[in-house]
């Protein structure tokens, strides 16, 4: 079978993030990017050239570096904040609950090489939790975009809202799922395959792997709709609603542990609204093995052709 | 074993560690090549360790806080026969047990999980405060990276063992002055070092790092000093032992292609020779 991705170019997210940011700083003294000696790793060379002064390493700090942010934000700086996923969350979640969150700053959070990006680095780097815990938290949005158009539509989002945000990127090449021009809207999920008989709903690196899914269910008679869904909070109730009212059945895959991630988030909306039945793809609550990024997605029962059957076993259990 | 026994030993594991680097296609070869004297040295004189036993409840304790050299580790274990020899050859493979950073779970001989830096500090501060509290006479050695002394849980760490007047810690600073993305002057710079430790109430020696001698004796019961915790600031290379790596922030965790690995391995070869 053909898929639509076969001969796509893969882009990796982080160049449409930094081409935005340089754009957006050239145009806005108060942009500033702050970093944990991640210069490389977020893709801020080009920034640093062209901004000196608004590049602020802090060194290898995370904890300081999110209060750095927020400061800056109270002086009137709108500092995006640049630093592998794990160690941003993980390391300073309390700052970003007391400093973001709670002190309502207009600090923007980047989370680079999330997922599981980092691949055979391991667990450590490895950033599944970072929906569950930065989601539990009022004030701070939760976006992890599909492709570097979305990206790009999401940093440009994300430099305009009033408050804190967190921007879930990945490393790891994806190729174009979002028509060009695409704007984001937070809160609002996209539509790209539609379908009547089970609902399949992705976000980040998954997505274009839940569009493969859906078209091998079409060659086996299961009309699969896709929803890209890259907010996670504020998530999109409506259109969650209406899939399972009009699909019955609701599949959710993610790079993030089942706990607490988009399939809960889809869960809690589903079972307040309308229950359905529902399955969650993601990690299932282990720290994983040793293995390549896209390699855990697939040992994970994350391939496209997994994603797939689990879409069709779940067509069982509808009424 | 003797201070040139140890070096040439070293040189042998820094050619299986880069062997490992170029097979694998990753690993962080400068700040391995800069840690690889300070950890053989104490696994081959100063600490006592039972790779039969791994767990002997009183056996000595070395955090690599610096996870990222995890390879420089595994080699050195399989060489102290924690592991096997040839397992250094499934570093990064899929379902290994060696991956990029060190776990204790899977791994003998390796203590407590790192790769997020800034955390060996204080869970060595807590293995020292155990063997004071147990009354035992088993040391606590962890190794940090010069960048890694960034980390603020560091120095509540620092803090807390000088309170706790823990002289059976040891820290190591692998003082290469390069950290990820640039030198420490250019980033962060924490210099001076030794004044700063010093004022926290620890006992402080530098020393140059790559000179085995030097390291046995810093690292060594008799230079403890009564009642305070001891930093040993070893001033070292990253990327040392090959021209084109040492003291050069580009190899940090660059692989190298076929010629420089070529060329690396002659260096390393020449050195033993
Ligand atoms: C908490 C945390 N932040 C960032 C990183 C990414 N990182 C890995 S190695 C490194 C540089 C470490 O420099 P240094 O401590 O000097 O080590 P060495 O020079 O010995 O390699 C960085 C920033 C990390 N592993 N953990
Ligand atoms: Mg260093």
């Amino acid at each position: 079978m053909s898929t639509p991705f076969e001969s796509a170019k893969l882009h990796d997210c982080r160049d449409a993030f930094t081409g935005v940011l340089e754009e957006l700083g050239a145009a806005n003294n108060d942009i500033v990017a702050v970093c944990n000696d991640s210069v490389g790793s977020s893709k801020l060379g080009n920034f640093r050239d062209m901004f000196p002064e608004r590049l602020i390493n802090v060194g290898i700090a995370e904890q300081n570096m999110v209060g750095v942010a927020a400061g800056l934000a109270n002086g009137g700086k709108i500092p995006f904040v640049c630093a592998a996923s794990p160690f941003l969350t993980g390391r300073a979640l309390e700052q970003i609950k007391a400093d973001v969150a709670y002190s309502e700053t207009n600090v923007k959070l980047v989370g680079i090489s999330s997922g599981m990006a980092y691949g055979e680095l391991g667990p450590t780097h490895h950033s599944i939790e970072d929906f569950a815990w930065v989601r539990a938290l009022p004030n701070v949005p939760v976006v992890a975009p599909a492709d570097r158009i979305e990206t790009a539509a999401a940093v440009r989002w994300a430099a305009g809202h009033k408050g804190g945000c967190f921007l879930r990127l990945s490393r790891v090449g994806v190729p174009d799922v979002l028509p060009d021009g695409h704007v984001f809207r937070l809160g609002k999920a996209d539509i790209l395959r539609d379908g009547g008989d089970v609902t399949i709903v992705a976000n980040g690196v998954l997505t274009h792997r839940a569009i493969v899914a859906a078209d091998i269910l079409k060659e086996r008679g299961i009309s699969a709709r896709v929803i890209n869904m890259a907010s996670v909070r504020p998530i999109d109730a409506d259109k969650i609603l209406q899939a399972a009212k009009e699909t019955g059945a609701i599949l959710s895959c993610e790079e993030h542990t089942i706990f607490g991630g988009l399939g809960s988030a889809v869960a809690e909306v589903v079972v307040d609204m309308h229950p359905v039945p529902m399955k969650r793809l993601g990690v299932p609550g282990v720290f994983a093995h040793t293995a390549s990024a896209n390699t855990l997605l697939d040992d994970f029962g994350m391939s496209p052709e997994a994603i797939a059957e689990s879409g069709s076993e779940l067509l069982k259990r509808k009424e | 074993m003797k201070p040139q026994e140890l070096a040439t030993l070293a040189n042998s594991i820094r050619r299986r560690d880069l062997q490992a680097v170029f097979e694998a296609g990753a690993g962080h070869i400068g700040g391995e090549m800069s840690v690889i004297d300070i950890l053989t040295a104490l696994y081959f004189q100063v600490m006592s360790v039972h790779p039969e036993n791994p767990l002997d409840p009183k056996r000595d304790r070395l955090v690599l806080s610096k996870g990222h050299t995890a390879l420089a580790l595994y080699v050195v274990l399989s060489e102290r026969g924690f592991i096997r020899k040839d397992e250094i050859s499934s570093f990064l493979q899929h379902h290994s047990r060696l991956n990029g950073h060190p776990n204790c779970v899977k791994v003998p001989g390796v203590e407590t999980n790192t790769g997020p830096l800034g955390h060996g500090l204080p869970v060595g501060v807590g293995m020292a405060k155990a063997a004071k509290l147990n009354g035992d006479s088993w040391r606590t050695f962890v190794v940090a990276g010069d960048g890694e002394m960034q980390e603020g849980s560091n120095w509540e760490a620092i803090m807390a063992a000088s309170h706790f007047k823990l002289d059976n810690l040891t820290l190591i600073i692998d003082h290469n002055r390069l950290q990820q993305g640039a030198r420490l002057a250019d980033t962060n710079n924490l210099a001076p070092l030794a004044p700063k430790l010093e004022s926290f109430g620890w006992a402080i020696e530098e020393i140059d790092g790559h000179d085995m001698e030097l390291i046995c004796l810093a690292l060594s019961l008799q230079t403890v000093t009564k009642g305070k915790p001891k930093c040993v600031i070893a001033h070292t290379n990253k990327g040392q032992g090959v021209s084109f790596m040492s003291d050069n922030v580009a190899w940090h965790h660059k692989v190298p292609n076929k010629e420089q690995y070529r060329q690396a391995m002659a260096e390393l070869t020449d050195t033993v020779q």
